[in-house]
């Protein structure tokens, strides 16, 4: 039986790493995954967990050690947000191109300067290169449930890649929600234990972690990377599948809501999709053909399938929570488009920048836009590409 | 059973360290580290910063160490060995391991007393069992001689060229060493591959005992301190015999001068074979001599006083 539960997104993230049980944690505090580790080291201190924690110095060298631990052989994971995340950036690459399945809870955070603790998802997106698989969740409860899979879809032998599960900082971090955990021993038969193939502790066998690759070799290490990451979506979707089994709960590699009929639609990533999808059930109730999809794995991204699910609509307005400055677009809005530049029939596009630095998302801007995309579904002309909304437009 | 240190029976000893490495002919790094790995009775897990050793002896599909390697990047040797040997730990209390496994990070002084000095005291703090060797050869000799906090003060190096309004380093080295003591760690120590056998009993002690170790050796680096490749091992016992760099020990916080030369030869024995300090020999610069003798002095003298407060009443020294 499953439990109704009610904690916040940091809880539930906390305790899906308790199921897990990982050998290691390395982490760092910073506002606002802080929470997850308050939580985690209270497992550890009371034996509910075989974890060995180590609280380092800096999110540089909690990544670092979260790499050296897992190339020793077991499992790993951690917690970060924004200026963490940024101070770990020269390790990700590390982490992934030695094929370490790290799995790293972010709560998104925005980017100093200004300093700022409110959620916008600059951190991860500049991280979206970087060799991880990154899932992005909605709520408290797919923030758990991702968190589970995670470690499932990290250490499958077709993957061996690092993983992130991003969740909106505060907004779904410190939420309380009601939510279902599954019972204690369905969640770690589920994620299982994990067996590194060639661990550095393996003293019979002794393995050179991180040599240097010169230009005869480096290009076709990349390429594999490549293609290991061009696998990850069917072990995504079978580790859905099998979580759906026992939990009852569907995830895919994105959702669609209302979409198979839609004239138009609003592409936005976690929290907002929430508020997006009741709007639209306004819209639908008026007769309104208004659909949503909300990306659940971004990287890799699933250009193919996001492209074959958008291509009927007439006009999407895509929602980046950052921006890509000077003049770009904001980064899921370029995906999208990637997806759907191979596509003869396509929608109209606009990017719309929203919610950045705990800035609210609320339904009148879902409205704004939507009622934008209907115009131009009537033959109005786009006439901005990309626009902020929710912001003063009198203060800039 | 522990290999006696002579030359004898550590010839027959198998060794962890291959050659056929890239390091460059009379570089003492690679002689450091071979007595270093000899040194180890145990079965060893090595963690690399990027730097000359790293980069020289991993060059795929080939690796010089025969024991476990780990190289991630250059500021993060301590953090990644503290990684490594806290999954040792998990998987010793586990049951799911049963080897007795020491661990080793090295690193050269910019790997170490500078970019990588954050995460070195993280880990020396935390109490991590691990031991840390620094291979000092007192600038960023892996990118082509750059000033580092560990270059000697005088030292022309590519960032402080010796020019008409530059007369080389203007600023003193960092005490890495003292400054590792100062973590209050079981044991710091400073080495020199001159004296093979005092290095080599330095590291068996770091590694009998439990808890973060610190040892920081002096590596000749002919590129950079513009010498010949066969002086390595003459320039580091001239910086032993100079006082430049005194081999002593802080086992527990006593402090113990471990070789004692039995006569403090003038700091310019070691300067004047090395080209990077030529130009403190011009007569208008021998206020650089000077200040260099004065420093050097000072820290001999300051290292002399703090083993007398060690010294148990009645004892002759």
């Amino acid at each position: 039986m499953t439990k109704m539960v009610a904690a916040t997104g940091n809880e539930a993230i906390a305790n899906a790493m308790r199921l897990a049980d990982p050998d290691v944690c390395s982490a760092y505090p910073i506002t606002p995954a802080t929470e997850i580790m308050h939580y985690f080291s209270g497992f550890a201190a009371n034996s509910q967990v075989n974890t060995e924690m180590l609280l380092a110095e800096s999110e540089h060298s909690a990544m670092s050690a979260c790499i050296g631990a897992a190339a020793a052989g077991g499992r790993v994971a951690t917690a970060t947000s924004s200026q963490g995340l940024a101070l770990m950036w020269e390790l990700l690459f590390i982490a992934s191109g030695m094929r370490l399945p790290i799995v790293m809870a972010v709560c998104n955070r925005a980017l100093s300067a200004p300093i700022n603790i409110g959620c916008d998802h600059s951190d991860s997106m500049g991280a979206r290169d970087c060799g991880w698989i990154q899932l992005y969740s909605e709520n408290a409860q797919e923030a758990h449930d991702n968190m589970l899979q995670a470690f499932r879809i990290a250490e499958h032998m077709d993957v061996r890649l690092p993983a992130m599960v991003c969740l909106d900082g505060f907004i779904t971090s410190h939420s309380i929600e009601s939510m279902r955990w599954l019972p204690e021993s369905a969640a770690r038969e589920f994620t299982g234990r994990y067996q590194q193939t060639t661990p550095l502790l393996d003293m019979a066998q002794p393995a050179s972690y991180g040599p240097l690759i010169l230009s005869d070799m480096y290009m076709e290490y990349r390429k594999a990377h490549e293609q290991i990451m061009c696998q990850v979506p069917q072990v995504v979707q079978d580790v859905a599948d099998e979580f759906r089994r026992i939990s009852g709960r569907s995830y895919g590699l994105f959702e669609s809501y209302r979409l198979e009929d839609a004239e138009v639609a609003i592409v936005v990533m976690s929290s907002a999709a929430g508020t997006t999808k009741d709007v639209i059930d306004q819209y639908r109730d008026k007769g309104i053909r208004a659909g949503l999809l909300k990306p659940r794995l971004y990287r890799p991204f699933p250009y193919t399938e996001i492209g074959l699910a958008l291509k009927h609509v007439k006009a999407v307005a895509v929602l980046d929570r950052s921006d890509s400055f000077g003049g770009s677009c904001g980064p899921l809005f370029l995906d999208i488009a990637g997806a759907l530049s191979c596509q003869t029939e396509r929608p109209v596009l606009v990017n719309k920048i929203f919610g950045l630095g705990g800035r609210d998302y609320m339904p009148e801007q879902a409205r704004q836009v939507l009622d934008e995309l209907l115009q131009l579904t009537q033959g109005a002309p786009v006439t901005s590409l990309k626009q902020y909304i929710g912001v003063r437009e009198a203060a800039c | 059973m522990l290999t006696p240190l002579n030359l004898k029976a550590l010839s027959q000893q198998p060794e962890l360290f291959a050659p056929g490495h890239r390091m460059c002919t009379g570089c003492g790094a690679p002689i450091v580290v071979r007595m270093v790995m000899m040194a180890a009775q145990h079965p060893v897990v090595v963690a690399n910063a990027t730097g000359c050793l790293e980069v020289s002896t991993s060059i795929a599909e080939y690796t010089s160490w025969k024991t476990p390697w780990i190289h991630s990047a250059f500021e993060n040797a301590a953090a990644t060995i503290a990684g490594v040997e806290t999954m040792y730990r998990s998987l010793k209390k586990q049951g799911k391991i049963s080897d007795d496994i020491r661990f080793i990070a090295f690193g050269g002084d910019g790997g170490t007393a500078d970019i990588g000095f954050q995460s070195l005291s993280g880990a020396m703090e935390r109490g991590h069992d691990i031991t840390y060797i620094c291979y000092d050869n007192g600038a960023y000799m892996n990118t082509g001689i750059q000033r580092s906090s560990a270059t000697p003060f005088g030292a022309d190096t590519t960032t402080c060229p010796v020019g008409s309004d530059n007369p080389g380093k203007l600023q003193q080295r960092k005490d890495l060493t003292r400054i590792m003591a100062a973590h209050d760690i079981p044991y710091a120590a400073q080495a020199s591959p001159s004296h093979w056998q005092d290095l080599m009993r330095k590291v068996r002690k770091a590694l009998d005992i439990r808890g973060p170790k610190f040892i920081n050796i002096i590596s000749p680096c002919n590129r950079g301190w513009r010498t010949q490749t066969n002086d390595a091992i003459q320039l580091s016992r001239l910086a032993v015999e100079t006082c430049y760099w005194p081999l002593y020990e802080i086992e527990n916080g006593t402090t113990t001068i471990t070789v004692t030369p039995r006569a403090k030869r003038p700091l310019s024995d070691f300067l004047k074979p090395q080209g990077r300090f030529k130009h403190m020999f011009a007569p208008e610069n021998a206020w650089m001599l000077e200040a260099a003798q004065k420093h050097v002095d000072a820290q001999w003298e300051r290292l002399q006083r703090e083993q007398m407060l060690f010294v148990k009443p009645g004892t002759s020294e």
